[in-house]
């Protein structure tokens, strides 16, 4: 009797999540709920000033305040040579400032006193002199010869460039743009936003003296890159340095670098021979943390007058911040920008880039998507719908006649990614239905009559998700690949553990299901842990969709590594030879004879007590999963939108998500991912961002001005599937967790534009507020939200 | 996130938190909501020496309209009994309206009406509200109550009229004579987020001719702006495009607005114009429904 | 040295003027002596080590603290410890028992209204607060009813759902009147 996958909550099941029963309890373990004995509680003092060269810190007044245990300046860091630290573009970046200040809301100091309270009353006595210098808040700005260096700690940094890089074939590309027919091109910034989790960073440093180990508890979606990183800085030996990362409150890419914060910390621990907790607070998670974005998009497309795409032209100059901080693979100094138009069949295609230093905070994360790749496909739609108008071209059109073809695949792009799977026009047909796209030509038509702005917009693309494979894809040379490690006890029950880390996906639940399909020992008889490096099998941790991708492959072969052992002993235990032996869900038995088996529960018992002359005792394995490609899940977005002409404020009328994702191991979880994906994507479009003024101030930094949307203003959403399995996926899975916030934008923007751009508007840059719409409609001409804001 | 150190006390009596206030001078700071006072001392923008908690003291949670037909507001009044009031909406649209955008239901739970006219916000909702309504403030101090009309409590941006040893024990609202219009339109972002502009109209109507006008606008200046005297061009009129036009331009002009990252100088204007024309609109339409 | 977060006794010096409350929690009552300028959440965090009341931001503007006082929704980083003396307060500890849950509870978890978790005690106990005034709420009112509580992961479509969820269980729940 074979088992029913979906009942043993196999692949396929919308299983409920495991790690619920201790969330809904309030039982979950945030780092803030960790509670060491004698812990002792760190703030830091934050610059007030964007740039400034440091004349004096005073922190005598904060040694005073009783209950205060220590006060670190950069200078202390310095003697210890910890005043500085890589970052993961292999830039440096400042602990605790020593020479200057280089954005608002810059570590200067750090209390470490009995509670927080004291902690932030020391800090409030810290006296700091600055000597003002002037901001620089946009990458045209740093280009001033008049303006000052930021890196002056640098040598070799004669200006703020940090890089010029470039991809792609120019003459192939200036070529087609010599027999193109129409031109079509396009400005836009992609605004600096925020990933904003829930929850902050922080962590608990302890470090024991007598036994010269270091653990820390740690908000990090890659715990074991920063044990790396920390054996690095801190000079401690790796097998003394144990990194746990208990429940995160969300990460979405914010907590995948190394911040002053963990560092301080750390020395602190040292220093007082005490635990020390550090939680930041949500302006210093704002201010100071991995931003998001920040990128100036220019481009052109070539076209022939039928609307085949000839070749396309990218340049991109992007704010970096005071440090180079992006978290990336090393070959790629602007992420996976060159993913950009990956649907598409496009000829010739040749991206360039640069990179600037301003007076703003480093980051430059790949906040919920696969380095670069949001402002890739930003990119790509809103060309797409700038081209689609100026070939007069009906918008789905356009992209139907460009899309990759299913019978193209394996696809080598312009850029030279290789595509391997897809139903690209299939999808569009099932959006295109569910949104009523036919009719909606008639309807606006009608609506304009009564006055009303109606407006459609497509957003497609597929996305690059998944890295590695480790030829190409590391972190500070680190290889991305990844791991897990099964072992089944003896009553059939399992703990399976990986190098992955989850912020809230699920893989508690969902590794469970993969393990249950491949070996039928159903899902709640396993346990799932991951996130302490003591524990978990070596892994490059949780972002850029790359969990199911690439841990979530390591879990189904190291699930079959145990098959193939447990084969032997049901062979053993069925007295016949092991190629005499069939395979069905949960159960071995013997070809011909499907009553005569044994199942895994059998196996996994003769493994502790019944072994064969020749094979190693126990069920235990790990695997590490290198995967050949990247896998590619295909987007296709609908929405509809009503603008109100007197005030410019934009409303959801109807959105229809069609994902393709390959196999859904838990279809429950996959559209959850996506829902919440559509929400940060509207987030962007509508009200999310981070600006500065001309001095250098942070617009955004608390919930009052970084503006997330509420569950009244958010949208509906309706969720379509199309399953094109991964042909290398040893499950057929594509990543999904990052597909609705990357393609997701430019749905709502060009839903937009399509109710204003009959006013001759081409682009108002994102977050589209009431004011910039209604701007655009009363102009006809664009509207730039690059930084400083005017204000008076 | 961690407030520097204060006293607290949380009297009985108004009497003693008058004489608390009183002793300390200045440095004390009454407790209602806090729903706008413990955010800003959370992040050590005010430091008060002493709290005065008046949460504990009977008899200032009620709202109800005297004989004279004024509605009368106790200091302990929640934003959430306005916005779950069955007849405000009848008797005081105005305030009915404003009451469901108010900060977030949350917020909406502890924070109270006269305390957040104390907080003189220029962004605050209500205050704008209770300007157009030509309410009014009792305050109570050590030598017994006096009244201060609305127009002269909010002094500036987070600045009152009461002395340093008063406490606003109740908002009067003056009878309405006729029947009572109006409403409040915000523009915000999403729930919770301070003001872009807002508009708040109060008419008394007799028949089709509007009695009194009142009109306040928030986020539109560095101060609740008192837009009374614009809109008084409607008094003695009825509601037509032309009057209505008239009344939206005077306001739009009352507004000070500055240019900043949610908008410019003249778009927020725009805004309040906008506003005004639409709750103007939707009085006169309802107007003609009823006639 | 003083610290905030002693029950009593306080091992707080002379110098630092506490006082001492009595707060019900969760059905127990609690005494303890805390500074003025505790803040309920941490009171609750700290002092009594229920953790899954969470703190998220500065400003009074995410929700992720929300516990009840008396019954009615409260952002407890916005209320001073102080100020709970001799009220009741229920946090998501108190809201099923180990073995029973809460319908809210139980709706999130079946219609999958949480990812990461962290706002998930605030949501669900603004959300029994709504059910206990309306038990009967339409999509538009839930979503009213939880707009002053932040989430980042899930969009907020499959909480409204676990309302609804729950808003039927406990209709069905309720003994028909005879």
């Amino acid at each position: 009797m074979s088992l029913d996958e979906i009942k043993i909550g196999g692949m396929g099941a919308s299983r409920r999540r495991v790690e619920d029963n201790r969330f809904i309890r309030g039982k979950g373990k945030y780092v803030d709920d960790v509670v060491l004995p004698g812990m002792l509680h760190m703030e830091i003092l934050r610059s007030t000033v964007a740039h400034a060269n440091i004349k004096s810190i005073d922190t005598s007044a904060a040694w005073e305040v009783p209950g205060v245990r220590l006060v670190l300046t950069g200078e202390m860091m310095a003697a210890r040579n910890l005043a500085w630290m890589p970052t993961l573009s292999y830039d440096t970046q400042a602990v605790l400032a020593t020479d200057k200040i280089r954005f608002q809301g810059q570590e200067i100091a750090a209390v470490i006193a009995d509670d927080p309270y004291i902690a932030k009353d020391a800090c409030a006595k810290i006296v700091v002199e600055y000597e003002q210098l002037p901001a620089i808040t946009n990458p045209f700005m740093a280009q001033d010869p008049a303006m000052p260096i930021i890196r002056d700690d640098k040598e070799n940094q004669p200006t703020n460039k940090i890089f010029d890089w470039e991809i792609g074939d120019k003459e192939r590309t200036d070529q087609a743009f010599a027999e193109a027919d129409v031109i079509s091109t396009i400005d836009l910034h992609y605004p600096r936003s925020h990933p904003s989790p829930m929850e902050n960073c922080g962590s608990i440093a302890d470090y024991d003296r007598a036994t010269g180990k270091l653990t820390v508890y740690m908000t990090s979606q890659a715990p074991h890159i920063v044990r790396a990183a920390v054996a690095m800085v801190a000079e401690i030996p790796e097998h003394q340095i144990r990194i746990i990362s208990p429940d995160l409150g969300g990460g979405f890419g914010n907590k995948v670098p190394i911040y002053p914060g963990y560092v301080i910390s750390i020395l602190a621990s040292i220093l007082t021979e005490r635990p020390v907790k550090w939680i930041e607070d949500k302006t210093g998670n704002l201010i100071s943390t991995g931003f998001g974005r920040d990128v100036y998009l220019n481009g052109q497309m070539a076209l022939r007058k039928d609307g085949k795409i000839l070749g396309m032209r990218m340049h991109t100059i992007s704010d970096h911040g005071a440090f180079y901080a992006d978290a990336q693979p090393t070959k790629f100094k602007i992420g996976l920008m060159h993913s950009t138009f990956a649907c598409y069949d496009v000829p010739a295609a040749h991206l360039t880039s640069e990179g600037y230093y301003t007076t703003k905070a480093p980051g430059g994360v790949a906040y919920r998507c696969s380095f670069r790749v949001t402002e890739a496909m930003f990119f790509q739609e809103r060309m797409m719908h700038a081209a689609a108008n100026d070939l007069g071209m009906d918008q789905a059109a356009f992209r139907r006649v460009n899309l990759v073809k299913d019978d193209m695949f394996p696809y080598r792009t312009a850029f030279g990614f290789l595509t391997d799977s897809g139903q690209y026009d299939k999808c569009m047909q099932v959006g295109m239905e569910a949104i009523g796209y036919d009719n909606f030509k008639a309807e606006q038509e009608e609506a304009r009559k009564r006055g009303k702005l109606l407006g459609i917009g497509i957003s497609t693309m597929t996305e690059p998700l998944g890295a590695g494979n480790s030829r190409e894809y590391d972190i500070i040379g680190i290889k991305m690949f990844d791991s897990a490690e099964l072992r089944v006890h003896m009553t059939g029950k399992a703990i399976l553990r990986t190098g992955a880390k989850t912020q809230g996906q699920g893989h508690e639940t969902t590794w469970a299901q993969i393990v249950a399909h491949e070996l039928g020992i159903p899902a709640d008889d396993i346990v799932v842990e991951e996130g302490d490096t003591d524990t978990a099998p070596f892994g490059m941790g949780t972002y850029a969709s790359r969990s199911t991708p690439v841990a979530g492959a390591a879990v189904a072969m190291v699930a079959r590594k145990i098959r193939a052992k447990a084969r032997k002993i049901a062979a053993h235990l069925l007295e016949v030879s092991e190629e005499d032996i069939e395979w069905e869900l949960g159960r071995f038995y013997v070809r011909g004879n499907q009553e005569r088996g044994v199942t895994i529960q059998d196996c996994a018992l003769a493994a502790y007590s019944n072994i064969p002359d020749g094979l190693e005792p126990g069920l235990e394995n790990n695997a590490y999963y290198d995967p050949p490609n990247l896998t590619w899940p295909f987007a296709a977005y609908f929405c509809k939108v009503e603008v109100d002409a007197e005030t410019g404020v934009w409303d959801v009328l109807q959105f229809v998500a069609v994902d393709d994702c390959g196999v859904r191991i838990n279809p429950m979880i996959v559209e959850g991912q996506v829902m919440g994906g559509l929400t940060e994507a509207y987030a962007m479009a509508n009200m999310q961002y981070i600006t500065f003024d001309e001095e250098g101030n942070c617009i955004g930094a608390n919930y009052m001005d970084y503006l997330l949307p509420t569950a009244w203003e958010t949208p509906g959403f309706e969720l379509h599937e199309v399953v094109t399995p991964c042909p290398h996926h040893p499950i057929g899975a594509k990543g999904i967790g990052e597909c609705a916030t990357v393609a997701g934008p430019a749905a709502f923007v060009n839903a937009v534009m399509n109710a204003i751009e009959h006013t001759g508007v081409r682009n108002v840059d994102m977050p589209l507020m009431p004011n910039r719409v209604y701007e655009a409609l009363q102009t006809g001409k664009d509207v730039s939200g690059m930084p400083p804001v005017k204000v008076g | 996130m961690y407030p520097s150190r204060f006293a607290y006390e949380a009297p009985k009596t108004l009497a003693e938190a008058i004489a608390l206030l009183d002793a300390n001078g200045g440095e004390a700071k009454v407790l209602s909501g806090g729903q706008s006072l413990i955010p800003m001392v959370k992040l050590r923008f005010a430091s008060p020496e002493l709290l005065v908690d008046i949460n504990n003291i009977p008899g200032l949670d009620y709202m109800r309209i005297d004989e004279q037909g004024n509605l009368r507001i106790g200091a302990l009044v929640r934003h959430e009994d306005l916005e779950h009031s069955t007849t405000l909406p009848a008797t005081h649209p105005t305030l009915a309206a404003a009451s469901h955008l108010v900060a977030d239901p949350i917020v909406r739970t502890r924070g109270t009406f006269v305390g957040s006219l104390c907080h003189a916000d220029p962004q605050g909702d209500w205050a704008a509200t209770m300007i157009a309504l030509g309410g009014r403030i009792v305050a109570q101090g050590p030598k017994g109550k006096r009244e201060i009309d609305m127009r002269e409590f909010v002094l500036g941006p987070f600045t009152n009229a009461l002395a340093f040893n008063e406490i606003a024990v109740e908002a009067i609202v003056p009878p309405v004579k006729g029947k009572a219009a109006g409403s409040y339109l915000k523009l915000e972002r999403r729930v919770g987020d301070f003001a872009t502009a807002s508009v708040a109209v109060a008419l008394d109507m007799n028949g089709a001719t509007v009695g009194r006008a009142g009109c306040a606008l928030a986020g539109v200046g560095g101060r609740t702006i008192d837009a009374n005297d614009a809109i008084s061009v409607l008094v003695g009129k009825t509601l037509n495009a032309e009057s209505i036009e008239a009344a939206a331009e005077a306001v739009a002009a009352a507004a000070d607005p500055r240019t900043d990252h949610r908008g410019s100088a003249d778009y927020k204007r725009h805004i309040v114009k906008t506003f005004v024309t639409r709750i103007l609109n939707n009085i006169a339409n309802s107007e003609q429904k009823a006639a | 040295m003083s610290s905030l977060y002693d029950v009593i006794p306080p091992a707080a010096g002379a110098d630092v003027p506490v006082r001492r409350i009595t707060v019900e929690v969760n059905g127990e009552s609690r005494t303890m002596d805390v500074e003025p300028r505790l803040l309920l959440v941490h009171m609750l965090r700290q002092g009594l080590e229920l953790t899954g009341t969470h703190s998220g931001c500065d400003t009074t503007s995410c929700g992720a603290c929300t516990v009840l006082v008396d019954g009615r929704p409260v952002k407890s980083c916005t209320m001073f410890a102080v100020m709970a003396d001799g009220k009741k307060v229920e946090t998501v500890e108190g809201m099923g028992t180990a073995s029973e849950l809460h319908p809210v509870q139980e709706g999130f978890k079946q219609e999958h209204g949480l990812q990461c978790g962290f706002c998930t005690p605030g949501m669900m106990l603004a959300s029994k607060a709504l059910l206990e005034r309306n038990p009967n709420p339409t999509e538009d009112e839930v979503r009213w009813a939880l707009s002053g509580n932040l989430c980042r992961c899930t969009g907020y479509q499959n909480i409204v759902k676990s309302v609804l969820w729950a808003a039927e269980k406990m209709r069905n729940d309720q003994p028909q009147e005879a």
